[in-house]
């Protein structure tokens, strides 16, 4: 069943972030010490352990069971940088090291084995030497396949050959969730309520049950369960040209430097998989020193790189070696810099149709698009592919904010029937964004940006706060509202803005003040909102039936009757029906307010459009299509 | 292969039994459409003018608007280049490369409901978990998809596609279930790229749909003869519903079309179920 599976040979370091953090700190090995992150335990030490710290546990908790507890904090650089010795240690004997994470490499066992003649020398001997080299203590573990080795590796036991499921059988389900950075908490919770306490229990599920009732991430880990390769073993050879490669000139010693040159290229890389339809599931970065030595690395990954990713590990990579060489110059005072670094895709997969068969059906949709969507912005920009969030707003095109594909949605609630709620999801700061691209364009026009600034809303506790202004305000904003028609249009330079603007990401949750229920807001366009909002308004000119100009008498009475409408410098069309005008009183506050109001147009050719008024200047705000 | 003898058959007739329970227990259980399906659901009223009664994954599908001749003449004189640099406004990063002015859409574009239709078309499948993907339609509005009924985060934009309108299309036609692919007056498409689309589509099961004229499309569908409901007498009222008729021709549909009378979108912009008259099976003359 497993005649295939290739011995893996793994070798863990215990607790690696507590011992990184510890040796940066230069706390003793024999202090107990703990990371936290989020004030909870995120690792610990075995001296904090055997004083009852667990993972997980609240700081104060911690502090509490072990009072000389040092508190340390997580830095992934950091662990990455402090695990290449480890990893220098481990390739002088064996070749072919993968790093799967900081503090845990996996090797193919045959060659190690085979030199030292059985695998309890070649355990030895990795052990000797890492510990020799680099006063780290590890452990290592053999058995068929990744996932069983590593396990092996933590309880230092030799799984013999064939015995992979046997041994995986025994384990209980927890095993799957420990994994940093994936998160299969829920996972393992169902499987144990289900009875399901054993690997062996859950590999007796047959794979379509498990396919078809738990999802894609089950699949995974009922195949881990069962001994198997987590990816199916039909694998692509990457062909030659998919490296990448840059040339560093003058020659890299830093690290901000090297850092700069990775995320280019790593975007190189994954415009040219893209190209191909690819993703990279296994990365090689190699470099090249100024004395002629080639230094080359192997990163594994559970799932495809995505440019982030990639970045990331050549960062890492580069920060270790960087880092190793500055030391190594400092006693033989060498300089030593980088004159040109590869990426190489040891692994991939195609982007459209990874693991396709093997996989079930329930989220393969959501990945298949996710991976779509991510090749779209590898050939056009991380922010040409949005999705839209409804906030809150007046207007159509206010109420929709583009947040760039990948990046966090923070949804407001959605109505049930279809009709959204305007939400208070602060989305409209004034703030300019990051790298300074923000739309400054309704400023410029003289008009007041849209939406209500943040600080207002919240000084005057409803975020709505048309009709009631903080206190000691003039209450004409009261009047106006109380005239409109309820439920009837009622609101703010429409269309003043562009939608397609830079929108600043928050990435933070709801903020923590101001009031949780939903905003609303008064005088909002009704549904059926107009299905098409021009990303800038089209002018237009509305004339009566002496072919004057119409507009605004009162802020809620039109001069004349529109009899004629004409739109972006087209022909004039006549008007069959109109509605309004409603008058807009939205930031009244601001010094070149001016009377504004919407009205609705049905034109002779059975169009209907949203139009402004706004100074005397019409626009075309929405188009009911 | 050690396997313990735990009454394996009973134990695992239990945790079946278990999950099958846990199954019907949980509220979302509705799975995402599954591409194994050959088709995608439509709304019941939609149904009716398409063959299958439903989005066969794999075809092509038009949205076309059949105009009565315009009344001014104008044709789409109106679509004009617009180059008016606005002051401040600012591209999104990284495309620089774009053209400085686009050809800004005349509203003439846009009267004939072929937007709601759209929406309407896509809801149901949007709603049962479908991926659908906007190619080249900067300007459609997302609240009116929303009041369709389409799940907004599992709508993804792509407003501007530069030259890349092609590669994009067939991009998404690898992942998602539905593209919808606008900007086609601009792009020029050609009938080999067309039909290499519609290859793509076909081999990966997915629906495209044009917004614009597609020959050899397996089904088009045209709307005509609206009218807008909900205003009043000088300036009272506001536009509430809107009657559109309706047709579809194409594969797997009798030579003289079918169509059908809805509001789109109906009262107060939810949904379309409100169905009027019934079906009209000949071709009927609008003018």
């Amino acid at each position: 069943m497993s005649a295939d599976a290739v011995r893996v040979l793994a070798l863990w370091s215990p607790d690696w972030p507590v011992t990184a953090a510890a040796r940066a700190a230069h706390v003793p090995p024999h202090r107990p010490a703990a990371v936290f992150v989020a004030n909870r335990v995120l690792a610990c030490s075995a001296t904090a352990r055997a004083q009852g710290v667990r993972r997980g546990l609240r700081r104060r908790d911690a502090q509490a069971r072990c009072p000389d507890l040092a508190v340390l904090h997580p830095d992934s650089d950091r662990d990455a940088r402090a695990f290449e010795p480890v990893v220098a240690a481990v390739e002088e004997l064996a070749p072919g090291v993968e790093i799967i994470r900081p503090g845990l490499v996996a090797l193919p066992a045959r060659g190690p084995v085979g030199w030292f003649g059985g695998e309890q020398a070649a355990a030895e001997r990795l052990v000797d030497r890492v510990a020799a080299h680099t006063g780290v203590e590890s452990q290592v573990g053999f058995a068929d396949g990744l996932f069983a080795a590593v396990l092996a590796a933590r309880r230092a036991a030799a799984v013999a050959p064939g015995d992979t499921p046997a041994f995986l059988a025994a384990l209980g389900v927890e095993e799957l969730a420990r994994e940093p950075g994936v998160d299969r908490s829920e996972l393992v919770d169902l499987l144990q309520r289900l009875g399901l306490r054993s690997l062996g229990a859950f590999a007796e599920l047959a794979a379509a049950d498990v396919a078809s009732r738990f999802g894609a991430d089950a699949v995974l880990c009922h195949r881990l369960a069962r001994g198997l390769d987590p990816r199916p073993p039909v694998r692509r050879r990457p062909v030659e040209e998919l490296t990448v490669a840059i040339g560093l000139d003058p020659p890299v010693d830093r690290v901000d430097a090297a850092a700069f040159a990775a995320r280019g290229l790593a975007e190189q890389l994954h415009t040219v998989l893209a190209g191909h339809g690819l993703a990279c599931t296994r990365l090689g970065i190699a470099v090249r020193t100024a004395s002629g030595e080639e230094l080359h690395r192997v990163w594994r990954c559970a799932e495809p790189l995505t440019p982030a990713g990639t970045t990331d590990r050549v960062r890492w990579q580069l920060d270790a070696w960087l880092t190793a060489r500055a030391r190594a110059a400092q006693a033989q005072e060498a300089t030593d810099a980088l004159v040109r670094l590869w990426l190489v895709p040891e692994e991939t997969v195609p982007a459209a149709a990874l693991q396709g068969g093997l996989w079930g059906e329930i989220g393969e949709s959501d990945e298949r698009a996710g991976r779509a969507l991510v090749r779209v912005q590898a050939l056009l920009g991380p922010e040409a592919v949005v999705t839209a969030v409804l906030g809150g707003g007046r207007d159509p095109a206010e109420r929709v904010r583009l947040v760039p594909w990948g990046d966090e949605r923070t949804d407001g609630p959605r109505g049930t029937s279809g009709a959204p709620v305007a939400a208070d999801n602060d989305q409209r700061s004034p703030r300019g964004g990051e790298g300074g691209v923000v739309d400054t364009a309704p400023h410029l026009d003289g008009v007041a940006p849209a939406g209500w600034p943040e600080d207002v809303r919240r000084a005057a506790g409803l975020p709505a706060a048309v009709a009631v202004p903080t206190a000691g305000s003039p209450a004409v904003g009261v009047s106006v509202a109380g005239v409109s028609v309820p439920g009837a249009p009622v609101g703010s330079s429409p269309g003043k803005r562009s939608r397609r603007r830079r929108v600043p990401v928050h990435r933070s949750p709801r903020p923590a003040t101001g009031p949780e229920t939903p905003a609303s807001w008064p005088g909002r366009l009704p549904a059926p909102s107009p299905s098409v909002v021009p990303p800038e308004p089209l002018p237009a000119e509305v004339t009566d039936r002496t072919g004057g100009p119409v507009h605004l008498a009162e802020p809620d009475r039109l001069s004349a009757a529109p009899t004629h409408v004409t739109v972006d410098g087209g022909d004039p069309i006549a008007v069959t029906g109109w509605a309004g005008p409603w008058p807009v009183w939205q930031r009244w506050w601001t010094p070149d307010a001016v009377p504004s109001a919407r009205v609705q147009m049905v034109l002779s050719d059975d169009t209907a459009l949203l139009l402004a008024i706004r100074d005397h200047t019409w626009t075309v705000t929405g188009i009911y299509d | 292969m050690v396997v313990r003898e735990v009454d394996p058959a009973g134990r695992l007739e239990l945790a079946r039994g278990v999950l099958r329970r846990v199954e019907r227990r949980a509220a979302r259980a509705t799975p995402p459409a599954a591409t194994g399906e050959r088709t995608l659901p439509v709304a019941p009223a939609l149904a009716r003018l398409l063959p299958l009664g439903a989005l066969r994954r794999g075809t092509t599908l038009a949205l076309t608007t059949e105009r009565a001749p315009a009344t001014t003449g104008e044709g789409d004189a109106s679509w004009r280049a617009h180059t008016r640099p606005t002051a401040g406004s600012v591209r999104p990063p990284g495309r620089g490369s774009r053209p400085p002015a686009r050809a800004r859409r005349g509203y003439r574009a846009w009267q004939a409901g072929v937007t709601s239709l759209l929406w309407t078309l896509l809801a149901e499948a949007s709603a049962g978990g479908a991926w659908v993907g906007v190619v080249g339609r900067p300007e459609l509005g997302p609240v009116a998809a929303a009041e369709a009924g389409l799940r907004l985060e599992r709508l993804a934009l792509v407003p501007d596609t530069g030259a890349d309108l092609l590669a994009v299309t067939s991009a998404l036609l690898d992942g998602l279930d539905v593209v919808v692919m606008g900007g086609l007056e601009r792009a020029a498409l050609g009938p080999a790229d067309r039909e290499r689309l519609a290859a793509r589509a076909r081999q990966r099961g997915a629906v495209l749909l044009a917004l614009g004229g597609w020959p050899g499309a397996d089904v088009q569908l045209s709307c005509t003869d609206v009218r807008w409901s909900g205003l009043g007498a000088e300036g009272s009222g506001r536009l509430r519903e809107r009657e559109i008729v309706v047709r579809s021709q194409g594969r797997g549909i009798a030579p003289a079309g079918r169509s059908a009378r809805f509001l789109l979108p109906g009262r107060d912009g939810v949904g379309t179920d409100a169905l009027l008259g019934g079906e009209e099976r000949a071709a009927r003359a609008v003018g």
